[in-house]
């Protein structure tokens, strides 16, 4: 069974359809790819899995249990962290305390009110355990927002990593990346991927490509095609799809 | 811009240089305020405001939620101190409790209707029910006292052991009053330092991210929001004391408005300090501008303007760029540890 499982999954706003009949099934210890070009309802999918959205129709399991409908913060207490297509930082703070914030022992800590959070030194370890696998070792207390738009990439997997999900939903995270942030990113996906199961939202399709183990291809709110890269490489709709041919 | 991530220190030790000079300050205030022809009275108002500022910081700057009538709690507070001295028993423990638990009942009410809202929503939600609140007050004549208020609430006696301190001597009601307000800001500082704490200050940075990352984001507005009319109401029982009585105008907007300035211009967004400065600059400016003309208010709302434009750090942000914390400070103070 995997890990985490969609099926028949239904959202509309008003009258307008956007996820329809949507099934899509992500295994533990794979990298998973969403593509589809602009508006096909990639990132509202996201939302949905997530919590964000509830769903009008449609399971959702992860670990065998109905997360449909459940709220953002349960979802994420549960194991399934996720990182945003427009960078979502606590952007006042310092890249540690950006992670510090997102670690199971200091959710745990949340209702201690005259505790005070710098006098434990495991917090601060495990928070730069995560810096360490982002590539962000050592910059622990610069503000988060004078950091390169590549480090804030990272930082936001490093956010997602922090509350050691057990699926990590990336949604597109070469987003306004150059070529070297790209390949930079990719190298840490790639490090990454033998820790924990991925699914990202993709445009780069090389990038995706190049990582995933499987891809769903999502065109007017459907799931038009799924297979691994290589299938759809050879898929004459999928590579309309993805170059916008198809209207 | 700076933050309140800037300029606090992440410490959370519980005695701090600033918080030694803040005892201090108001351990040898009454000898030096008449020295500079200021009134011990003064000092009473300031103490209690900056009990009031200080919590409303706690929700208007470290979580970010525009609370606009937030005197509704220090009015529910002064009336439920002096409620519970002329129907249940003039004392002094018992009115100020009975002042922080209707203060916190209040907010723990209002709290559960603001708190799922954000922006101009949450704002609008805390004018309209500052304004039921104020309105209550003026209509529940019978209980109240109208537009008049509660008169002649008594100052009772402070016990310690077999001695009583009589409070209402200014001096002595004074060193109360800093008494309170030194336990609530080391209670503050521990709070805002704490994991509690930082959950705040990370919904008012990005409560999509709070929220994505575990947090019950509305739970911990709703608990802000009742921590801070909890304090409010402490003020409010020692505004009642001060007073010696409990009036509607404490809840009106106006009055809600002028703890907003207050923490505004002190730079309560960027300094845990910032409602301390805020609320002495006021004082100040109403009793020496206000010597000098019936027009002080105009002045000290055109320095709140020039504030907003120029410096919205407030004071406390000035503070510290003229000391060279603002840009790098925070990394020569973590490089300095």
């Amino acid at each position: 069974m995997a890990l985490f499982e969609a099926r028949n999954l239904h959202k509309r706003f008003g009258s307008r359809v956007v996820l329809e009949d949507v099934s899509l099934a992500f295994e533990e210890g794979q990298v998973s790819g969403i593509m589809g070009p602009n508006g096909a309802g990639k990132t509202t999918c996201f939302h949905v899995l997530t919590g964000r959205y509830r769903p009008d129709r449609g399971s959702i399991r992860f670990g065998g249990t109905d997360i449909a409908g459940l709220r953002p913060q349960r979802i994420a207490c549960m194991g399934i962290s996720r990182s945003f297509q427009i960078m979502n930082l606590f952007d006042d703070s310092s890249v540690i305390e950006n992670v510090l914030v997102a670690l199971p022992e200091f959710r745990a800590r949340r209702n201690r009110p005259f505790s005070s959070v710098f006098d434990d030194p495991d917090l601060l370890d495990a928070a730069r355990e995560v810096l360490d696998q982002v590539g962000l070792a050592g910059r622990d207390w610069e503000p988060s927002v004078s950091l390169s738009y590549g480090d804030r990439r990272a930082l936001e997997i490093g956010v997602a990593l922090a509350a050691r999900p057990r699926i990590v939903f990336l949604d597109e995270p070469t987003s306004g990346l150059g070529a070297d942030a790209t390949r930079n990113l990719a190298a840490l996906i790639g490090r990454l991927r033998t820790r924990y199961t991925i699914v990202m939202i993709e445009h780069d399709m090389r990038f995706l490509f190049d990582l995933a183990d499987t891809i769903s291809v999502i065109h007017w709110g459907q799931v038009i095609a799924d297979g691994t890269p290589a299938e759809l490489a050879a898929n004459k709709w999928v590579r309309r799809s993805a170059l916008g041919e198809l209207a | 811009m700076t933050t309140l991530s800037d300029i606090s220190p992440r410490s959370g030790a519980w005695l701090t240089p600033q918080k030694l000079l803040l005892a201090a300050i108001l351990l040898t205030a009454p000898y030096w305020l008449p020295a500079i022809g200021l009134y011990q009275y003064i000092g009473v108002e300031m103490v209690i405001w900056i009990v009031y500022a200080m919590g409303f910081n706690i929700l208007f700057g470290y979580t970010g939620l525009h609370s606009f009538g937030h005197g509704a709690y220090l009015g529910v507070g002064a009336y439920a101190f002096g409620l519970f001295q002329h129907h249940v028993a003039v004392s002094l423990w018992g009115g100020l409790g009975a002042a922080v638990a209707a203060a916190a009942l209040a907010g723990a009410l209002v709290g559960l209707f603001v708190s799922h809202r954000r922006g101009i929503y949450y704002a609008l939600m805390t004018i309209a029910f500052g304004q039921v609140f104020w309105f209550s007050a003026i209509k529940l004549h019978g209980l109240t006292g109208g537009e008049d208020g509660l008169l002649n609430i008594p100052r009772p006696g402070l016990r310690l052991g077999l001695a009583t301190v009589d409070l209402n001597d200014n001096v002595a009601f004074f060193y109360f009053a800093a008494a309170i307000l030194l336990v609530v800001v080391i209670g503050i500082w521990r709070l805002v330092h704490s994991p509690f704490g930082r959950v705040l200050q990370a919904i008012r940075q990005n409560e999509t991210r709070a929220a994505f990352v575990g947090y019950e984001v509305w739970r911990f507005k709703w608990a802000a929001f009742v921590v801070s009319a909890m304090i409010a109401g402490l003020a409010g029982g020692m505004f009642a004391m001060a007073q010696e009585s409990a009036y509607p105008d404490v809840m009106s907007l106006h009055q809600s408005g002028l703890i907003v300035m207050m923490v505004l211009v002190g730079g309560g967004l960027v300094s845990f300090w910032g409602p301390v400065l805020g609320v002495v600059l006021y004082f100040v400016a109403r009793d020496v501008l206000g010597g000098l003309t019936e027009t002080w208010l105009l002045w000290y709302g055109l320095m709140f303007v020039a504030m907003v434009m120029f410096r919205p750090e407030g004071l406390a942000g000035i503070l510290a760029s003229l000391r060279g914390a603002v840009p790098g400070g925070r990394r020569r103070e973590i490089a300095a540890e």
